[in-house]
């Protein structure tokens, strides 16, 4: 189990570092959605993974670890808000811009004005 | 009773203001707004004064819901942080009043968000638990990003793209590491995770060292050091004059959270994970400041050469802590807090040169004369001086402190070279800025555009705050002086956190 799950974590972080890297705003954005779902398994994870056990100390022998799902629904709640900021964000660009380029084709004149 | 919840207050100020601020207060909402923002920042000085005295002997640590350490989330004001939280006040107070004066109209919601940031930042520095500090920095992060894109504008929106794209995968990076972390550690309280990390051995301590180098990451992201600086000259050159005063602490808070985690978790007493990226530090310190010089002198824009200074202010702060001393850290603090408030003072002075010269705005050409000329002139050369480092302000005593930290050869060699180097090339940037905009005028008859004598007000107190630790830097100096040596003796901490030795 514990390699399958790494194995997909791995290529979850894979593919998202490589959305990251384009030069576009959606496949970053998908990239960077992607990149939380890796980082909320890999959380998951920290606590070891135990298959049908509770999380209460003391009932059995092994338990599984309540904290790191505590962790896990934090960082869900964070990273929707981020990413939904993130599409409106990409969205405005969009639409002021006229491009959804990440970068200006050529940037140095606009130096110097706000 | 109000004494006992003391550390949660500076938290508590700022919330509950901005819930208040989002109420709809009829017609003229703004008035109400910006009373309940001043008011918050008022009583942000008071308490934040409150507990610097209080957490003066020790630590003072609050535990949320009663939950002991390790246990639950716990608040630590020692003196570090309650330093940072008083000079975050003092810089919050002048920023809002500028602001007040038809800034925070350009778009809804700047006072809420205002107060926002404020709580996000002053809970990265109260913070005592590493989860909690990744919390609080996507309160300051999530409000950062919206005051960033204030006022609206392409070239705002583009920086602000990069900026929160840049900053979520920094959050990732961030969460990574603290499930590298807990899962060997089994906690993420800072106080349990120094202990806990000292003890460990083998593959566990080199798997903890990623994790603590991955940390690492994360806050040079924050605090723009050099290969993950990019974001800031553009960010912070692009927006309104107060969200880049009010961002003047915003670097500071990641070298903060450096300061924190890297003295009391990967400190000298870490075992297999002593000392760990202090090396890196260094190089990469040094590698800012001289990048940030060259940007200072390459920059034609006033904007961008004050975005530079800030990266100057990062890469010297790094550099000299990663030499591990008292002295070195005591240095830090102090220029901490004169990098700071004069950063900030620069970001307002130059949104005001910038309106009242019209077309030309900020960038370094030959312009009009400005309507407020005389003003204007003597508190830019007041700014100047002490960012420059020149005697009488500040800046000199922060340099002085500076370069005296370098103590072994190979220090010297290496850090008075580019700490001078840099001074000399900002003295040369902001002197050529300095005479082309207020000596080398168009004749004729001045800009029409004046600001009222009482936005000026705000830029004077940040000058005046300047002057002040000017003359209590003895004072200031004692003071920082204790904060270094707790920092580089984290066991007092650990005590008042953990409640005493036996705890392990």
């Amino acid at each position: 189990m514990e390699a399958l799950y790494a194995t997909t974590v791995g290529m979850l972080t894979a593919c998202s570092i490589y959305l990251i890297l384009r030069g576009r705003s959606f496949p970053i954005v998908i990239g960077i959605t992607m990149l939380s779902y890796a980082v909320n398994l890999f959380l998951f994870s920290t606590g070891r993974l135990v298959m049908n056990e509770l999380p209460i100390i003391g009932n059995q022998a092994s338990y599984t670890d309540p904290l790191p799902q505590a962790l896990v629904l934090t960082a869900i709640v964070i990273g929707f808000a981020m990413t939904a900021y993130s599409i409106i964000l990409a969205v405005r660009v969009r639409g002021e811009l006229g491009t959804d380029e990440v970068n200006e084709p050529d940037s140095s004149d606009a130096e110097g004005q706000r | 009773m109000l004494s006992q919840h003391l550390v949660i207050l500076p938290l508590l100020i700022p919330m509950v203001t901005a819930l208040l601020q989002l109420l709809p207060w009829g017609e003229s909402p703004q008035r109400y707004r910006r009373a309940l923002g001043m008011l918050s920042c008022t009583l942000l000085i008071v308490c934040a004064t409150f507990l610097l005295i209080s957490s003066a002997s020790s630590p003072l640590v609050y535990a949320l819901g009663s939950w002991q350490a390790p246990f639950g989330i716990v608040l630590v004001a020692d003196g570090l942080s309650s330093l940072m939280v008083l000079l975050t006040a003092v810089l919050a107070f002048p920023v809002l009043w500028f602001a007040c004066y038809g800034e925070d109209n350009l778009g809804s919601h700047f006072q809420a968000l205002f107060q926002f940031q404020l709580l996000g930042i002053i809970g990265a520095f109260l913070t005592g638990d590493l989860f909690n500090l990744f919390v609080f920095f996507e309160v300051l992060l999530i409000s950062s990003y919206a005051l960033l894109m204030h006022g609206g504008g392409k070239l705002k929106l583009r920086a602000t793209l990069h900026y929160v794209l840049l900053n979520l995968t920094g959050s990732a990076v961030f969460l990574i590491s603290l499930g590298v972390l807990y899962g060997i550690t089994g906690t993420l309280n800072m106080a349990d995770l120094a202990l806990k990390i000292a003890t460990l051995e083998g593959d566990n301590a080199s798997i903890a060292r990623a994790g603590g180098l991955l940390l690492l990451i994360v806050f040079a992201l924050k605090a723009a050091l050099l290969p993950l600086y990019f974001w800031l000259p553009q960010a912070y050159a692009m927006t309104t004059g107060t969200v880049a005063a009010l961002f003047a602490i915003m670097t500071k808070v990641g070298i903060y959270a450096i300061i924190r985690v890297f003295t009391l978790i990967f400190g000298d007493d870490s075992g297999a994970a002593a000392l760990l990226g202090y090396d890196w530090l260094w190089w990469l310190g040094l590698g800012t400041l001289a990048i940030g010089a060259i940007g200072v002198l390459g920059s034609r824009d006033l904007r961008l050469v004050i975005s530079y200074l800030v990266v100057i202010s990062v890469g010297t702060m790094l550099t000299v802590f990663s030499m591990n001393s008292e002295r070195s850290i005591s240095a830090v603090m102090y220029y901490m807090l004169h990098s700071t408030l004069i950063t900030a003072a620069l970001f307002l002075l130059v949104d005001v040169i910038a309106k009242q010269r019209g077309k030309t705005a900020s960038r370094i050409i030959k312009g009009r004369r400005m309507a407020q000329h005389a003003a204007l002139g003597i508190m830019f050369f007041i700014a100047a001086i002490a960012i420059i480092g020149m005697p009488p302000f500040s800046g000199f005593i922060g340099k002085l402190l500076i370069l005296e930290a370098a103590r072994t050869g190979a220090q010297v060699a290496l850090l008075w070279p580019l700490v001078l180097g840099s001074t000399f090339l900002v003295m040369v940037a902001l002197s050529r800025a300095g005479s082309r905009m207020f000596w080398h005028t168009f004749e004729g008859k001045p800009g029409d555009v004046t600001h009222p004598q009482g936005q000026l007000i705000p830029i004077g107190m940040l000058l005046a705050a300047i002057i002040g630790i000017t003359v209590f830097a003895d004072v200031i100096n004692q003071f920082v002086e204790r904060i270094a040596y707790d920092a580089m003796h984290p066991a007092a901490y650990i005590e008042a956190v953990l409640g005493g030795p036996d705890v392990k």
